[in-house]
């Protein structure tokens, strides 16, 4: 990565900067357009939408996973535009807008307080925004570190540091929250970006066609622990099922990459778009359902080419790492023996000098080499070598040419991951060998944009949910309300960071769905009936607001066993890694907590509100547009 | 299929397209619709959003 690279780099945040301080001086914000009488711009509403969707998370996180899982997240593509986009803006957007300024609300927690009346709603939907969204900003920021990382050479630790210095840069001053232009930027750099991803891939890969025919040809490559797990080829869905109660270990897991599928990452994905607390609000900026209207043509088109290229692209980098990677280098060692540790799943380390015969038999071999340009100080790369490599040496002073012949999550596996690979790895080491140089700065960009469009709105919903949601809820004053919001937001940031350190590899489309699970399951049954039906009160709204929580909460710390696992508390209370019985099925260890918690919530809110007295008539009269009553 | 070998798969790529092609065709055939007029109570929202802005 060269000089050139930073400085475009430079150029770029300096222009969001400048916009935004144009933004602000020559009042260019969505409230503005409002106090003005006028509609922005549908491409530039469609798109400042859009980039707050989507994050580094969709685009590293999902991708990676889109090359492990395969083409069955084109799914999660439909759902993200026929939900996040089509029924977000046509059916809830207009609504939400409508009853979002008749009751004067300018945060999320803050409408469902007042369409319910209810104080321990308002703090209760604050307090989860705040406690849980920094996974979510941990996600964006450790998408946005992974490529920073792979493409300067630096440790994702440290990319992680720029990522919260670019944060409190940006972020906290307020330079760039609500400035429509320069979120209309940050989207337009972005569909730009992945259009050029798009149109490449498919192009080198001898068309669409032809591009998906050599990934189904590829079936018989997929990995055995994947095969376990149901993975039936990456252009066929998993195998569907649930196990039997007590089915012996082969049998136990072969339907739990379905579940892991289209339970966590679809489903979760899918629909708790619709109850994320930053893109809600931003239906309160519009000027009119026409406005949301003529913006759906652009959201429509714009998340097709940002998930349904990542998807895309991600799964058939397996065709280009197996059959079409050839990287330009020069070998430093064609035998570096690693040490995956006595039960294969440790870090990967170098093998010492002394190492025993033990140690030696269980070593894995590995490729070093360093790229043109990279001098002895820089670290060197590691490949991992099988039967499929092919090394050509160059002569007479040419590079030495490597073909790894690895899918891609083989592809990631290195001197810093354990043997499993890293799926977060995936599309960055895809964009930094397969497409030109140029692209790898565009793509950068793309990234930040990504990142930084998501972030800003992300931090501001965790600030705003201490600072006027808590803060002056509590008080019931105003003063401190700005200190109090960036104090919010630095805890946030601390938060995601310590977040991102403590979390291990392959980390950010799971805390992605984990977090959009807990917001579908909390949030959107009371949000919906807010919007459409006036009988449940305070009471129902609350029962099934806890009840969704609770349950969504119990589900990821008890019972599904890679959410348990991280969390580590049901291990330390119970001595077990989940509550499933062992007679039961194990299938139940990968159903996601949303499953559950989704339904347990809407039914909760449906009975109470149907055996509990209707809301005060006259209050729900004011929600739903008449005058407020004298003493609501 | 496209080289798609499972159904359900094409299924799914297929719907995104149709939705984006929804959206599309949606958003064309509303164009003129669900114009509203500025209220009150949307200024004042917006001017307080503005406060809270700056």
């Amino acid at each position: 990565m060269n000089l050139m690279t930073v400085i475009i780099v430079v150029i770029y945040m300096g222009a969001t900067a400048m916009l935004g301080y144009v933004g602000y001086r020559q009042t260019k914000t969505a409230a503005d357009y409002l106090i003005a009488g006028r509609q922005a711009h549908p491409v530039v509403m469609a798109l400042s939408y859009g980039s707050t969707f989507i994050s580094t998370a969709a685009i590293i996180g999902f991708g990676g996973v889109a090359a492990n899982f395969g083409m069955g997240l084109m799914w999660l593509v439909f759902f993200n535009i026929f939900v996040g986009i089509f029924l977000a803006f046509v059916v809830f957007g207009g609504r939400t807008r409508r009853i979002g300024h008749h009751l004067n609300a300018h945060t999320f927690p803050e409408l469902l307080g007042k369409r319910y009346n209810s104080r321990f709603l308002h703090l209760f939907t604050a307090l989860v925004i705040f406690f849980f969204m920094p996974l979510y900003a941990m996600a964006v920021m450790k998408g946005g570190a992974a490529f920073l990382a792979a493409t300067f050479q630096i440790t994702p630790q440290f990319a992680l540091y720029i990522f919260a210095l670019i944060v409190v840069a940006y972020v906290i001053p307020g330079g760039i929250k609500g400035v429509m232009l320069t979120d209309a930027l940050q989207g337009g750099i972005m569909l730009v970006g992945m259009i050029v991803l798009f149109v490449w891939t498919y192009a080198a890969l001898g068309g669409v066609t032809a591009a998906h025919q050599a990934l189904t040809d590829m079936g018989g490559q997929v990995p055995p622990s994947l095969t376990a797990m149901g993975h039936q080829g990456w252009t066929s869905m998993p195998k569907f099922g649930f196990a039997a109660a007590g089915a012996p270990a082969a049998e136990a897991h072969q339907y739990d990459l379905w579940w892991v599928m289209m339970s966590t990452l679809i489903l979760g994905v899918g629909i708790g778009v619709l109850a994320q607390p930053q893109l809600i609000v931003r239906f309160m900026t519009v000027q009119s359902q026409q406005s949301l209207n003529r913006a759906v043509i652009i959201g429509g088109v714009f998340i097709f080419f940002m998930v349904g290229v990542t998807y895309a692209v991600g799964s058939l980098s397996n065709v280009y790492f197996a059959q079409k990677e050839k990287i330009s280098c020069k070998i430093i060692d064609e035998k570096v023996l690693m040490d995956p540790g006595e039960k294969g799943d440790a870090k990967l380390t170098v093998l010492a000098a002394d190492a025993t015969d033990e140690v030696k038999k269980r070593a894995k071999t590995f490729v070093a080499y360093r790229l043109p340009g990279e001098n002895d100080n820089q670290a060197l790369h590691y490949v991992l070598k099988t039967p499929a490599m092919k090394v050509v040496k160059g002569e007479n002073g040419a590079p030495d040419t490597l073909q790894p012949g690895l899918i891609a999550i083989a592809r990631t596996i290195d001197n810093v991951t354990t043997m499993k690979g890293n799926v977060d790895k995936i599309i960055p080491i895809y964009v930094g060998s397969a497409l030109p140089k140029w692209f790898e700065v565009v793509f950068l960009l793309t990234l930040l944009a990504a990142a930084m469009s998501t972030l800003s709105s992300q931090f501001h919903a965790i600030g705003t949910s201490i600072g006027r949601d808590v803060y002056e809820e509590i008080t019931g004053r105003a003063g401190r309300t700005v200190l109090v919001t960036k104090l919010g937001i630095v805890l946030g940031l601390i938060m995601a960071l310590v977040l991102g350190s403590m979390a291990g590899d392959s980390v950010i489309a799971v805390a992605t769905a984990i977090f959009f699970g807990l917001c579908a399951a909390s949030f959107l049954p009371v949000y919906i009936a807010g919007l459409f039906w006036r009988r449940p009160g305070p009471r129902a709204a609350i029962a099934s607001i806890v009840a969704g929580f609770a349950v969504n909460t119990f589900w990821m710390v008890f019972i599904n066993a890679k959410e348990a696992a991280g969390v580590g508390l049901c291990l330390a209370l119970t001595g077990k890694p989940t509550l499933v019985p062992a007679t039961w099925s194990a299938t139940w260890n990968v159903v996601d907590p949303l499953v559950v918690a989704l339904p347990a919530a809407a039914l909760t809110l449906v009975v109470w509100a149907l055996i509990d007295k209707p809301m005060d008539p006259a209050y729900a009269e004011y929600v739903f547009g008449g005058a407020k009553p004298k003493n609501g | 299929m496209l080289g798609i070998q499972d159904k359900w798969v094409f299924l799914g790529y297929a719907l995104s397209v149709a939705s984006t092609l929804l959206c599309i065709v949606y958003g064309i055939a509303t164009w003129n619709r669900g114009a509203e007029p500025m209220r009150q109570e949307d200024v004042t929202w917006a001017q307080e959003e503005k406060e809270d802005e700056e």
